[in-house]
């Protein structure tokens, strides 16, 4: 645990008139520049555990119990690039827009801050010239998009659900090194779902594994791999299917 | 003569755009051929033309010696089945599972109704699914179950070659372990001849045989499958091997427990 949280989670209870235990007694906190992932497999509350913490619960969904301390404003990037991008409007007018709302600029100004924000996620300069439509770009090119939207915001906590899922492996290897990069430089603290246990090893310090709306164990990314205590955990590692080490190592 | 799957300078464009270039590829019977490569390289393309639902504008694909033509015949297609990614998608909500599986059944002539019943449980039986299912239907169901009886229902008339395309990519990780391991027992037990895409490397290594990448509409690269994950030939197979995330080292493994 970190000494100065800046978001808390305490036994955060989410309930739909169906279900009243969708999310049940969920606890953590993250320090400044920190990473938690959230892992598990689908329906275990996951992304509405995200949702909570952004204030965006669906219809029907209601926080019954515990409380969310946040002294930052939080971003989230969405597993859909596709999804979350406006299909009948440029990129660069969209980010635009975003960074004319948030940070208060002239609309020539933001325009501008979009275009060096684009340029810093690595999206071709072309956009320049001639700005595009989300249905021209590649889904990775997308992805990057919907990160700078929610950079945009200039976001203390980073909330990404399974941004890399929709993505090749190619790809996905290229957004989590800008993630970790972007990271770096502004130190934004980040909460990250994957139901992919490598990617979360990559990217987070701490994992929370959670099952049934639960968070069965909670630690240290490496000790909670290397031993992991529940018996839930320890199927979900056996899960992943190994793929053998490259011979040498070296690039032909 | 030889069986198998025979793909010879096969073509195929869509309005401009190249799908597939020129693939020459075979199968050998009774082994699996994993088929890796990004998204958007043609990799679903190959499935559909192979399974007849896309034509090709040139090439020539034969199973066996038996040339697959432009108009395929209804023995022809009973040889052939696919399953795909979604099973959502491709079992009909309306349909009970008895309706699912009895289809395809008598539409082949593969039973006679009074043995209808008893060649739908084994069917079940063989994806390790419950008899009492067969008066369900498929929202009853997991995502993994359904997966199953996609698989049963794809088995029922006996095909020759069995053509999985990203069968297991909506599912969990322990999901996806357990129709895996179900895909790996069908393929001893049956002797299938497959035909298996996906663009997880993991997947892959743990089903295939032989392993196929492709790029941009061609194949890039054929290998053994020890061979692929340990020195791929290809500057683009060593790529796409090295940018699969992995597990720091000293990870829980099964072997620590008895």
């Amino acid at each position: 645990m970190s000494m100065n949280p800046i978001l808390e989670v305490e036994a955060l209870t989410l309930s739909s008139r169906a279900n009243p235990k969708l999310v049940h007694n969920v606890s953590f906190s993250i320090g400044k520049g920190e990473t938690l992932g959230l892992v598990g497999e689908s329906g275990s509350g996951k992304s509405l555990t995200l949702r909570a913490i952004l204030g965006l619960l669906p219809q029907g969904i209601e926080q019954t119990g515990g409380q969310i301390k946040s002294s930052l404003s939080s971003a989230m990037v969405f597993q859909d690039p596709r999804g979350s991008l406006d299909p009948l409007c440029p990129v660069v007018k969209q980010l635009a827009e975003v960074i004319s709302y948030r940070q208060g600029l002239s609309r020539k100004a933001s325009h501008q801050a979009a275009l060096e924000l684009l340029e810093v996620l690595g999206l071709p300069l072309s956009l320049r010239q001639k700005d595009r439509y989300p249905s021209q770009l590649s889904g990775g090119q997308c992805q990057r998009v919907v990160i700078a939207l929610a950079l945009a915001c200039k976001p203390g906590i980073l909330l990404c659900d399974e941004p890399t899922t929709a993505l090749d492996v190619t790809v996905q290897e290229q957004i989590i090194e800008t993630i970790s990069a972007l990271q770096q430089e502004l130190g934004f603290a980040m909460v990250f779902v994957t139901h992919n246990l490598a990617v979360a090893s990559a990217m987070c310090s701490r994992l929370c594994v959670m099952r049934q709306g639960q968070i069965v164990e909670q630690g240290d990314t490496l000790s909670l791999l290397q031993a992991p205590q529940d018996a839930y955990t320890q199927m979900l590692i056996n899960s992943v299917l190994p793929v053998p080490v490259l011979e040498g190592g070296e690039q032909r | 003569m030889s069986h198998g799957l025979h793909i010879k300078d096969l073509t195929v464009r869509y309005d401009g755009v190249t799908a597939l270039d020129r693939i020459q590829l075979n199968i050998e019977e009774h082994t699996t051929l994993g088929l890796v490569g990004e998204s958007g390289s043609g990799k679903s393309t190959l499935a559909r033309v192979v399974a007849g639902l896309i034509v090709p504008d040139e090439g020539i694909i034969s199973l066996g010696d038996e040339p697959l033509t432009r108009k395929r015949s209804r023995a022809q297609r009973k040889k052939i089945q696919m399953i795909f990614q979604n099973p959502d998608a491709s079992l009909n909500p309306r349909l009970s599972i008895r309706q699912l599986l009895s289809e395809a059944l008598l539409f082949h002539g593969i039973v006679r109704r009074s043995e209808l019943e008893q060649r739908c449980l084994e069917l079940l039986a063989r994806v390790q699914i419950d008899g009492s299912a067969l008066d369900r239907y498929p929202h009853e169901f997991s995502g993994g179950q359904r997966q199953r009886i996609a698989i049963a229902r794809a088995l029922s008339v006996e095909p020759e070659l069995l053509i999985a395309d990203e069968p297991t990519s909506a599912l969990d990780v322990s999901v996806q372990l357990s129709v895996l391991e179900l895909f790996s027992s069908l393929k001893q037990e049956l002797n299938l001849t497959m035909l298996f895409i996906s663009h997880d490397m993991g997947v892959i290594h743990a089903i295939s045989d032989t392993v196929a990448v492709m790029r941009h509409g061609q194949l890039v690269e054929i290998n053994s499958k020890d061979r692929f994950f340990a020195r791929p030939d290809t500057a683009y197979g060593y790529q796409l091997l090295s940018a699969v995330p992995k597990m720091p080292a000293g990870t829980y493994s099964r072997r620590d427990t008895p």
